[in-house]
């Protein structure tokens, strides 16, 4: 279990390290928190010839405010978001996912940008940023591109990035004042993948959704914000409601098969997250009682 | 704690001022290991060291068509690249069988395949080079041709004659049958009121050691002598294996074993690729190093478990159970492992089915079938998981059938604590079990009446909460009949030499290992108590055939019952020698001294007489100064083996408390008490942690733990990442309580208590799931219990 020998470039400046990008492209990759991408070549899943480790770039840690928008540094570690008072007070939610991502050990090393990057269909940031409605912000030698969530995961470990370009920052509006959230996951244990995972963002009043935004994931080969959350937005939620609610839900996803879920299992975790999310959010704990549909 | 014997009248060796006996003290290699100063194989570096890769088959069954491995042999640090033929010329191949299992056959396995490989994961090739990074870029250039063949991969279809015999020579792919029969079963079965039926299912999985199997092998071909660095539980049998196979004499194999990072019985055993690396020694003449990686662990370690048992047991209204049957089939792999074979996990479950119960009525068949699977061995609490979830599930089948409480039924039926020595229905003597006094202990310890009482309020709120109970018997202290009899060099006896220093001090050599567990401990508190002397005195030294005395190691939850004895008699006889020795020295009596706190006292009064660092001077220094015609023995040694009873067996009785969530499946975990009789208990911190331990391995199986093969005999989930462990956020408190029946076969009476835990865990949370799921009319009787098995027996998706 020693990974192939590769060359190893610790990056100066983002400059440096998109010089080397752009001219080393696919043979390449960058080393961030390294959680995902040292396992992979210590099993020889994959082999690049050199890595670029980012990890000295000061300029890409950091959570700033500013405007009514969170800016997160692509080198911002997974303990960091969890400490961050900002984290804390502008998108709790964002907090709840992080606590979900594997272990301390992991998460002193994760970084944001590397996950996002690394677009593991299963893991909670990519969902977080559906909900949120981040931007990314990817620079390569020809400046910077501001690319919206919803169209930067493209498949499993597939984003919209080019080799030869550097996840930089997340940018992540802050939401409203009377926002809402719910954050769920099942896993087998603790720190596991997700079997389903949602993260859901929702502005209620006067016991109605005036927006819903439900970020699935593991339902995909991508993180997914449901359609079928139109169906709960500006009515009362009853159970029959709530049901149609699910039903529409199980027509979106495609799960995939795995030894822990099938995808008919899957499709049925949804549901029961769906129906406990709108229960959680509305206080309802009647919308429970029998189970999803 | 509840003593169910009598107390003796007067003191023995054990209860004597200061004892260290029956007291939780810090186990003496803590500061070693915590402050990472202990000695594991891959710490080992030797001079002109090499590392060794194995080139592993992809494929479950395959012809080896060709290696063609000159593209390797060029690449930078390679020493060698070695077949099977070629390594075929300094080792002997083997075969793993038993004669005291009749019948059990199985084909000639080589340390590397020849022709052929049998499961995926087998070795084909060694790569040996100065680095194992070196050797690994030189292991992926070995080009090895194969022509798939069909895989028996189904248990259920292995002995289908349509289906391919993975070794010709052997006829069938049945490697191992026991029928046995006991009582009139039919009789019986038409005599009850209700007969209930069932089939579990048991999952494939592995003990997954912290550190992985790893071996330094050292030949020195000056002095014809091969040192062994490996981590295993049984030195002296990988002596003998090692000789045997490579045309030495045991006097010409040194084994050394120093830390070890975990074992549950992966370790007891001679693994194929670990021969490969004694035989490359003896073939390069240099030392090398194998480090199994986690994914080659995943694949090669042991297997366990993969069982499917039929069962049946018939009750009468009035509760009380008629007679069992059990049919039971298990794959093993492609070979019967070697020394213990293969067949003795199925063997065992013949043997403990119905064991904690009064009725004599028992029919059984076990068969064990070859597969193009990983090889399958002994892995902790052999057998009895199956067996106590077999047992334990009928009889709460059969309680909800008449409608009796789980806890009821057993009272009726567990043999009673008075009625020992009595025998089992296959034959296996008790001579003194407290299943009654523990189960009165477990019912005070959980409040069942209040939990009851709880769950029926939760359940008016659609919270489904179970409670699952689960007696058990275990196997411990093993005499000669475990393997002994049936051929193996496997030493069921243990020897202990303790001497006194230069400056009184005391060191013991011991022929039991330790993993971990505390062996290193309970020795140093035995020979502290018998002694008197401080344990910070003692050094114990274990684990390497040239400086311990003879002995089986540690398995089979043997180590304290059997070493534990061994290293009380020795002690006893040093401290006759050296109060000899002082009555010498101070014109006394050997009646009238006693050795407290390192020094020699009177009887009497307690008052000191001579130090023991001063006698020692004494005797080593001023040996002029003794009376004429004394020769002072400072160094003792006594061995221990069960003779009266092939198996010291011990007993207990678990419960589990747990939530299912049936919209999802999910099982929580809420409490486990555990209450046992391991008889003397030596350290009760170490006890109790042995059985907490045991408890996560075996709710490791019921809830998470799976060797996941496709039908091709791809193991599909060989990493950390799938194969799921069980870990300490999912794990509930576990209260362990004891009664206590020592064993009268030794002065000490200790039984094991290794295992005790790893046998009941599974059986417990099973039955509080079937207690959970009562409203839903559905019974689960597979484990693990994934959320995926819930909810489909929920019929929910």
């Amino acid at each position: 279990m020693k990974a192939s020998a590769f060359a190893y470039a610790r990056a100066t400046s983002v400059a440096n390290a998109l010089e080397l990008l752009s001219v080393h492209g696919e043979r390449a990759k960058v080393l961030s928190g390294g959680q995902s991408l040292l396992p992979a070549m210590n099993l020889r899943l994959i082999a690049p010839e050199l890595i670029v480790d980012i990890g000295q770039l000061a300029e890409l840690r950091g959570i700033v405010v500013k405007g009514g928008v969170l800016t997160i540094g692509a080198l911002t570690r997974h303990a960091d978001l969890l400490k961050s008072p900002e984290i804390a007070t502008h998108l709790p939610l964002l907090k709840d996912a992080v606590a979900h991502i594997a272990h301390p050990a992991i998460r002193n090393r994760g970084t944001i940008g590397g996950s996002l990057a690394q677009a593991d269909p299963a893991s909670e940031l990519p969902a977080c940023m559906l909900t949120l409605g981040a931007t990314i912000i990817a620079r390569g030698v020809g400046g910077e591109r501001r690319i919206a969530a919803s169209e930067f995961f493209a498949g499993i470990y597939e984003t919209a990035l080019t080799p030869q370009e550097l996840l930089v920052a997340v940018e992540l509006p802050v939401p409203p004042k009377n926002s809402t959230y719910f954050f769920h996951e099942f896993t087998r244990r603790h720190g596991d993948y997700a079997i389903v995972g949602l993260a859901a963002l929702a502005a209620v009043e006067d016991g109605r959704f005036d927006d819903l935004c439900l970020g699935y994931f593991a339902v995909r080969d991508r993180p997914l914000l449901a359609k079928s959350a139109g169906k709960l937005v500006d009515v009362a939620v009853t159970s029959a409601v709530l049901s149609e609610a699910c039903s529409a839900l199980a027509e979106e996803l495609d799960p995939l098969e795995d030894q822990q879920a099938t995808p008919a299992m899957r499709r049925h975790l949804a549901k029961v997250l769906l129906t406990r999310c709108v229960a959680s959010l509305l206080a309802r704990r009647d919308l429970c009682a029998g189970g999803p549909a | 704690m509840t003593s169910t014997q009598a107390s003796p009248d007067t003191l023995s060796a054990l209860d004597r001022p200061n004892s260290y006996i029956g007291k939780s003290v810090p186990r003496p290699n803590l500061d070693r290991l915590l402050q990472g100063r202990g000695l594991y194989v891959s710490d080992i570096e030797l001079p002109r060291i090499a590392h060794v890769v194995f080139v592993r088959s992809p494929h479950a069954h395959a012809k080896i068509k060709g290696i063609d491995a000159s593209a390797a042999k060029r690449m930078p640090g390679v020493i060698g690249v070695v077949s099977g033929e070629e390594l075929a010329t300094v080792i002997t191949p083997w075969v793993g069988v038993l004669s005291h299992l009749k019948g059990l056959k199985s084909a000639p396995q080589s340390a590397i395949a020849i022709d052929r490989v049998c499961w995926q994961g087998e070795a084909v090739a060694a790569v040996v080079a100065s680095s194992r990074a070196q050797a690994e870029d030189a292991a992926e250039l070995v080009s090895v041709e194969y022509e798939e063949l069909d895989a028996v991969t189904d248990m259920r279809s292995a002995l289908d004659p349509a289906i391919s015999v993975i070794h010709a020579s052997l006829g069938d792919n049945l490697a191992f049958e026991r029928n046995h029969e006991a009582g009139a079963v039919d009789q019986a079965f038409a005599e009850s009121d209700e007969v209930v039926e069932a089939e579990f299912v048991f999952g494939r999985h592995t003990g997954v050691t912290l550190e992985p199997r790893a071996v330094v092998a050292d030949w020195n071909a000056a002095e014809a002598r091969l040192t062994i660095y490996q981590g295993t539980q049984a030195p002296h049998m990988v002596q003998n294996i090692a000789a045997l196979h490579l045309g030495l004499k045991e006097s010409q194999v040194r084994v050394v074993c120093k830390d070890v990072g975990g074992s549950f019985g992966i370790k007891v055993h001679i693994y194929a690729d670990e021969m490969a690396t004694y035989a490359l020694s003896k073939l390069l003449r240099r030392p090398v190093k194998f480090v199994a990686d986690r994914v080659e662990s995943f694949n090669t370690d042991i297997h366990a478990r993969d069982h499917r048992c039929k069962g049946k047991i018939g009750v009468k209204r009035d509760g009380i159970i008629t007679a069992f049957e059990i049919d039971d089939l298990t794959g093993i792999g492609p070979y019967s492992m070697y020394p213990r074979t293969s067949a003795i996990e199925a063997n065992q479950v013949v043997n403990l089915v119905g064991g904690p119960y009064v009725t004599k009525n028992y029919r059984a068949r076990a068969r064990v079938v070859f597969q193009n699977k990983n090889v399958m061995c002994q892995y902790r609490a052999v057998g009895h998981p199956i067996a106590c979830s077999v047992t334990e599930g009928l009889v709460d089948l059969a309680a909800m059938k008449i409608g009796v409480d789980p806890v009821e039924i057993r009272r009726r039926n567990l043999i009673a604590d008075d009625a020992y020595p009595c025998a089992s229905p296959s034959g296996l003597r008790f001579e003194q079990l407290s299943h009654h006094a523990a189960l009165t202990k477990l019912v005070a310890m959980m409040e069942y009446d209040a939990l009851r009482a709880e769950q029926a309020s939760l359940r008016a709120k659609n919270i489904h909460r179970g409670i699952g109970i689960a007696s058990f018997i275990e196997v411990t202290n093993p005499s000669a009949a475990f393997y002994g009899v049936g051929g193996a060099k496997i030493s069921s006896q243990d020897g202990v030499a303790v001497r006194l220093d230069a400056q009184g001090s005391v060191i013991c050599q011991t022929s039991i290992t330790e993993q971990g567990q505390g062996s290193e401990s309970l020795t140093a508190q035995i020979v502290g108590s018998v002694l008197g002397v401080s344990m910070d005195r003692v050094r114990v030294i274990l684990g390497d055939t040239d400086n311990t005395p003879y002995g089986g190691g540690t398995w089979a939850s043997r180590g304290a019952g059997i070493g534990g004895e061994a290293a009380l008699q020795a002690t006893k006889v040093l401290r006759k020698n050296i109060l000899d020795v002082a009555a010498a020295i101070l014109q006394s009596i050997p009646g009238e001294l006693d050795i407290v706190n390192n020094a020699v006292v009177n009887v009497a009064d307690g008052a000191p007489r001579v130090e023991l660092s001063e006698l020692a001077r004494i005797v080593y220094f001023r040996p002029d100064t003794l009376p004429p015609g004394i020769q002072p023995e400072l160094m003792a040694t006594r061995h221990f083996v069960p003779r009266e009873y092939p198996f010291a067996f011990t007993n207990g009785v678990q419960a589990s408390w747990l939530e299912v969530d049936t919209d999802t499946g999910f099982v929580k975990l809420l409490k486990h008490w555990v209450v046992e009789d391991c008889g003397t208990i030596i350290n009760p911190q170490l006890v109790d942690e042995q059985i907490r331990g045991g408890v996560v391995q075996g709710l490791g199986a019921a809830l998470f733990e799976k060797c996941v093969y496709d039908e091709r005999g791809q193991l599909t989930n060989a990493n950390m990442a799938d194969y799921l462990v069980p870990m300490a956020g999912e794990m509930p408190d576990i209260d362990v309580g004891h009664v206590i029946s020592p064993t009268m076969e030794s002065e000490l009476g200790a039984k094991g208590a290794g295992e005790a835990g790893t046998a009941g865990a599974a059986a417990a949370v099973t039955n509080a799931v079937n207690d959970a799921l009562r409203p839903f009319g559905t019974i689960v009787t597979e484990i693990p219990l994934t959320p995926q098995v819930i909810l489909t027996a929920l019929g929910r998706i």
